[in-house]
């Protein structure tokens, strides 16, 4: 096996154990920390593939870039719901949150 | 050289993620996902991105894991002395996850990857800068965009009802 798919079964592994996270936790910041891991499991990705395609150009770290972005995006929109939720239900358990009115 | 730091960085990077996974406390699973995103870092030094490297640290550590801890405190009674989390369906949920995880390491092994060192990349930024001021102009301001109003947006959100 080469190196590229050592990092990619790396990167799988922590996918996967980012998914199981989120399966199982209840608590929705600990289902938010299981998202960061599967966001970076693909930051690893794109990485690993830039640097073993051969050619010089880093549009992988370009994507990267964009997608920590995203992530610290993501963090802050779902930490804002997250504590209206407490507000208005008074625990962050998904499954309180049944209805769609407050 | 490289081998045996990649050989060690990913097996701490997985265990922390496992601690990420089956801790009890949500403020040891935090600490847990500090370990997991510095390792990371790691790696993305073996693979030449320093650059990346640098802004891991600097955006997950220091901004992503405050907020979360933010939420943790901010959404548990501190009276209680411990902040339990438990979990559910983990039987059904770990065999769901080993079994993609068998497909995926079934796919890597037999895919035909383009396997190619590029070699060390000198002065990844100021490629990194080039790229994003000429072919990715557009989705940077997208991008940028995107995160003026989702700052906003969280302000909004999280503010107190009148």
């Amino acid at each position: 096996m080469s190196t590229l798919e050592y990092y990619m079964i790396v990167s799988s592994a922590v996918f996967c154990l980012g998914l199981y996270n989120v399966m199982t936790r209840r608590n929705a910041v600990a289902i938010l920390m299981g998202i960061e891991l599967i966001l970076n499991s693909a930051n690893i990705n794109f990485i690993a593939f830039n640097r073993f395609n051969g050619a010089t150009v880093l549009d992988g770290h370009i994507m990267s870039v964009f997608i920590i972005v995203l992530a610290a995006a993501e963090a802050a929109v779902a930490l804002a719901i997250i504590i209206n939720l407490y507000r208005n239900i008074g625990s962050v358990d998904v499954d309180e949150a049944r209805s769609l009115k407050g | 050289m490289p081998d045996i730091i990649f050989s060690i960085l990913s097996f701490l990077l997985i265990l922390s993620s496992v601690g990420v996974c089956v801790s009890k406390n949500l403020v040891h699973s935090a600490v847990y996902l500090f370990f997991s995103l510095f390792l990371i870092a790691g790696l993305y030094i073996l693979l030449y991105a320093d650059f990346l490297a640098a802004v891991q640290v600097i955006v997950y550590v220091g901004g992503i894991l405050v907020l979360i801890i933010f939420g943790v405190m901010l959404t548990n009674r501190l009276e209680k002395p411990s902040i339990d989390i438990s979990s559910f369906n983990q039987l059904t949920a770990a065999m769901l996850c080993l079994l993609l995880f068998c497909l995926q390491c079934y796919a890597i092994v037999n895919g035909h990857w383009i396997d190619f060192d590029s070699g060390v990349i000198e002065n990844s930024s100021k490629e990194i800068g080039r790229l994003i001021l000429s072919k990715h102009l557009l989705p940077f301001e997208i991008i940028s965009i995107l995160l003026l109003g989702v700052l906003i947006g969280a302000a909004t959100i999280a503010r107190k009802k009148r």
